[in-house]
């Protein structure tokens, strides 16, 4: 076909995809604009020239290795309703023009980071462009017959003009509207309908030759699998290929997300959300029906041409072989659908880049605040449209200087792996709050000088130097530093092996930054707003910490001249509405400061925003130690808080303690009183029936002398119970307060029994009681004896007081346990009554069984008992269920 | 007449020159070791004046002085308190219980039967 028939077909074709755009602006709101077939075709926009021509040319080469570019997207598709669904509402909510914009707000407006995300995506964006002109070039060369057709200069290179068309479709749609968040409908309905066509023409031609040129699939099979090397092209074939396979796949998996043109398609130019369940498996589906047919056009394409022909243009030129011109054309305005779609997305999304996060923000804005807003809004749109064309001016050389010597495919990945180095601070961001803005630009700077190093550094010294003397020897001749095969990985291929370098180094470097420093206040904030974007509306109203102030007319005049007096008029009257404030406000808070940058970003990117909003805020900037601060003191706050808790816990368990000890103070004063009161009671009787006797002896002196003896006798008895009390109540004051110190030596206990016995003989034999000592058997231990005694002394004079006269007896016994001697006495008195059980031992109680008041009880005896049997670390009880009588029993231990 | 005492105390020593001098002093004098005794004596003899210790086994001083102001037949009969509690609390209860007067251990024999004297005439 004549070229120039060619460009009138190509002209035509544009003339109409600028109709199609035309209508698609003019009806918006139409149906046919917005729906989710629409939406995942724009999708396919990532089938680009490489695809369509470049998978044939791999499949041809290299068997099927160039499927892990499509296995990639088809793994991610599925993750898109919950991780792509976050990025698009993260998007609306802040009117995020780029994926630049979107990383750099991650991290707090970073304008740096905003301007390296930018330049890497120029970077991974420009050879990929170029690559489509070199194949729109090269596709016209054949169809239009003209192999001999050298250009010499730029002005008669059909390529260069046909870049210049391109630029103009975007430049006309791409800038409608300053504001570069808004929808641009226009290019995505031709981005679907092309993505629609390339699809139909490449499956036509597939069948074409599948079922035309040859009798189906396993015609082809038949025929190829006889030749040569078939084996190793259709199967994975070692190990290394598994890690290729595998870098590949995550290579795909990540740029899915990250390349400007994607980002565009499926974040910024969304209309609803649930549009993505449609696209996670329609998507999939479409890159499946791509890949059908190449492995058999593949392999037709060898069978007929060997290896005399370039393999990714046998889509072409099987046709043309077959005389078929009509549908080498067909395929031919696929594959420049294919590159049309993708530079015309590509260029817009990067010079929406180029003029928000690197022209504005590094030059443009102190002219902005003193322009009037038409001349705002044109300067933007003008810098957006140089952007464009210089972008494509750019490609069109890189195409002429490099990408002659270079196939499709391996443009492709160099593409890939630059801008696979914003994965780290892009996912990770999304769901770690710890990244930093320095993790980020460190991780991207080192990946990016990695994948520079590893993959773009050798073909362009090769290409300028003419040796391959850095491939094969490394930088300096050192060993580890081999381009292709740094610290010794030789197996993997050139663009796996670069991906897997940069990526680790990215990483790491992300990781460790990140962890090792926080940012300021507004990066932690964005972080926290970005991971947890449910609680969007209120980390954005109220967790920014802003210090400062402004006056609303500033923030006002700002916005007036980037939107115009009556759309910033509009907008604060919609703001004041909301948070219901007065709609004449004079001064700005933090909310009107956040929602004043929103509003800017769509404009002139985040940070320009932030730093024109700054420029008529008075703030008084938050240092990082100051925000630290803040926080410290709230932690001290709630650390002083947990302290006087604390303290107040130990405060209210003293003061149970204190309680506790005074109720036992004033419980034992009370007994302390109680005694005193029992002594002196004690006391007085005695001293009472003196006073009373000797009275009455003195007062009569004709009393008869046997009455007077009585009298005496009385003196003398109560006198003796004096003494015997006073005796007591010292002896028991001394084994209260624990002054009593025993004098403990080994004795006999069957001879300190029979002492005690001895010693109550008289009074027993007075009431004719008898007491039988049981055990005669010497035992000896260690106690004291004159306190044992007293304690045996005691029981018995108990047991004889309650015994009847003349039938009374008492029976002392001594048993040896383990480590205890057991000493009971038992009387056959009338027992004690039950509920004095637990009082007998008390100090003056006395059974209220009892009687009569023998003058001999002190009511200390049996208090005085126990207290010395505690002190041998014994202990003394009386026996329950006694048929008749009393038993008490006492135990020594021994060792 | 010869007045009537009854003496209620469990210390049978002090009993006995209270016992003593009271006869002396021509009094006919009953004897109670404590308040169950005391009312058994009360149902046979109606004395002009008890003299009654408080701190006594079984029934004590308040619970016979509250019975024998209780009661219509003996209520007429005066009641003196003699006993060792001393404190301040201690005569308030005793008087306010209904108690005529209230005398304290260690006492003067020529003390009580004067005080006695002046109640019963």
């Amino acid at each position: 076909m004549n070229s120039y028939a060619v460009i009138i077909i190509i002209i035509i074709y544009l003339a109409m995809l600028f109709y199609i755009a035309f209508l698609a602006e003019k009806k918006r709101q139409s149906k046919w604009v917005n729906n989710p077939y629409v939406y995942t075709l724009s999708l396919a926009v990532y089938c680009s020239a490489w695809t369509y021509y470049g998978s044939v040319g791999i499949a041809a080469n290299s068997g099927i290795h160039f499927l892990p570019i499509y296995l990639g997207p088809v793994i991610a598709a599925p993750l898109w309703i919950v991780m792509l669904r976050k990025i698009i509402r993260i998007s609306k909510q802040h009117k995020i023009s780029s994926i630049a914009d979107f990383i750099s707000l991650r991290y707090g407006n970073n304008r740096f980071l905003g301007a390296l995300v930018t330049v890497i995506c120029l970077f991974g964006t420009l050879p990929y462009i170029s690559l489509q002109l070199k194949a729109v070039s090269e596709t016209f060369e054949i169809i239009s017959g003209d192999n001999s057709y050298v250009s010499t200069t730029v002005i008669d290179d059909s390529t260069f003009y046909i870049a210049l068309l391109l630029a103009i479709f975007a430049a006309f749609f791409g800038t409608q509207n300053t504001d570069a968040s808004e929808k641009h409908k226009g290019i995505v309905a031709t981005v679907a309908l092309e993505s629609m066509l390339k699809l139909l023409f490449f499956l036509a031609i597939g069948a074409y030759i599948t079922f035309y040129l040859f009798d189906g699939t396993s015609d082809i099979y038949e025929k190829i699998s006889v030749t040569d090397n078939f084996k190793e092209l259709s199967t994975l074939g070692k190990m290394e290929d598994g890690f290729n396979w595998f870098f590949m796949i995550g290579l795909s998996f990540m740029v899915v997300f990250l390349l400007p043109r994607q980002f565009q398609v499926a974040v910024l130019e969304n209309n609803r959300e649930k549009h993505l369940k449609k696209a996670i498996w329609l998507f999939p589906l479409y890159l499946l029906l791509f890949n059908i047919f190449v492995i058999f056009i593949a392999w037709a394409g060898k069978l007929t041409f060997g290896s005399t022909e370039n393999a990714e243009y046998y889509t072409l030129l099987l046709p043309l072989e077959h005389g078929n011109t009509f549908l080498a054309t067909l395929v031919f305005l696929g594959g420049f659908s294919a590159v049309i779609s993708m530079v015309v997305v590509s260029t817009l999304a990067l010079s929406t880049m180029v003029s928000n996060n690197l022209v504005i923000p590094y030059g443009f804005l102190d002219k902005f605040i003193k322009n009037q807003p038409e001349r705002n809004s044109k300067y933007i749109k003008t810098i957006r449209r140089v952007s464009i064309f210089t972008i494509i001016i750019a490609a069109y050389f890189f195409y002429v200087l490099f990408s002659k010597a270079l196939s499709l495919y391996s443009i492709g990945l160099i593409s890939f792996v630059i801008i696979s180095q914003l994965a780290p601070s892009f996912f990770i961001g999304l769901y770690w709050n710890r990244g930093s803005s320095k993790g980020a630009i460190i991780g991207m700077i080192v990946g990016f000088c990695i994948a520079i190093y590893t993959l773009v550094l050798p073909f362009t010294l090769e290409a300028y130097t003419g040796t391959d003397d850095f491939r094969q020897y490394g930088l300096m001749g050192i060993e580890a530093l081999k381009p292709y095969a740094l610290f010794g990985i030789d197996f993997l291929s050139p663009p796996a092996h670069a991906f897997f370098w940069s990526i680790t180094f990215n990483l790491f470097s992300y990781l460790m930054f990140s962890l090792m420093s926080k940012g300021n206040y507004r990066e932690r904030n964005y972080a926290e707003m970005f991971v947890d974007s449910k609680n969007f509306t209120n980390l954005q109203d109220s967790a920014l910490v802003w210090k400062g102030e402004a006056y609303v007319a500033d923030i006002k005049n700002v916005l007036a001249r980037f939107l115009g007096e009556k759309r910033a008029n509009r907008a604060l009257k919609i703001f004041f509405t909301k948070y219901k404030l007065s709609q004449d406000t004079q001064l700005a808070d933090a909310r009107l400061i956040n929602f004043s940058e929103k509003l800017l970003t769509g404009s002139i990117g985040s940070a320009s925003a932030k730093i024109l909003i700054a420029s008529v805020v008075k703030e008084e900037q938050i240092s990082l130690v100051e925000v630290l601060k803040i926080l410290e003191e709230s932690k001290e706050n709630i650390v002083s808080n947990k302290v006087l808790l604390e303290k107040s816990n130990e405060l209210s368990q003293l003061t149970f303690q204190l309680k506790e000890a005074n109720d036992e103070l004033i419980d034992k004063d009370k007994q302390k009183d109680e005694f005193l009161d029992t002594v002196a009671h004690e006391l007085k009787t005695p001293i009472t029936g003196i006073r009373a006797a000797a009275e009455v002896i003195l007062d009569d002196e004709e009393m008869p002398k046997e009455i007077k003896a009585r009298f005496l006798k009385n003196i003398l008895q109560d006198s003796d119970r004096l003494g015997r009390l006073i005796n007591n109540i010292l002896d028991f004051e001394k084994l209260e307060t624990g002054g009593l110190h025993l004098d403990l030596q080994p004795q006999d206990i069957q001879k300190t029994i029979g002492k005690a016995i001895a010693s109550v003989s008289q009074i027993a034999a007075k009431k004719e009681v008898l007491i039988v000592n049981n055990n005669i058997h010497p035992f000896v231990i260690n106690y004291d004896e004159d306190r044992i005694l007293q304690v045996l002394t005691n029981l018995l004079s108990n047991a004889i007081k309650f015994c009847e006269t003349k039938t009374g007896k008492i029976i002392v016994d001594y048993k040896i346990g383990n480590q205890v001697v057991e000493i009971s006495v038992a009387d056959n008195g009338k027992g004690i009554p039950e509920e004095d059980f637990i009082y007998i031992f008390d100090k003056f109680y006395q059974s209220k069984n009892q009687n009569t008041r023998k003058p001999e009880g002190s009511g200390l005896g049996l208090a005085i008992t126990k207290q010395i049997v505690e002190k041998h670390k014994g202990k003394i009880w009386a026996k329950k269920d006694m048929k008749n009588g009393a038993t008490l029993v006492f135990t020594i231990p021994f060792e | 007449m010869k007045k009537k005492i009854l003496i209620v105390d469990d210390e049978p020593n002090i009993v006995m020159s209270l016992e003593y001098t009271f006869k002396k002093q021509g009094f006919e004098v009953f004897i109670a070791r404590d308040g169950s005794e005391a009312l058994e004596i009360l149902k046979h003899h109606t004395p002009n004046v008890v003299l009654l210790d408080i701190m006594m086994p079984n029934v004590d001083g308040y619970q016979t002085l509250t019975f024998i102001k209780e009661t219509e037949s003996l209520k007429h009969i005066k009641v003196v308190f003699l006993t060792a509690k001393n404190k301040a609390s201690d005569v308030e209860k005793g008087l306010s219980l209904g108690a005529d007067k209230y005398l304290t251990k260690p006492f003067s024999v020529k003390k009580i039967v004067s005080e006695i004297q002046e109640l019963v005439t």
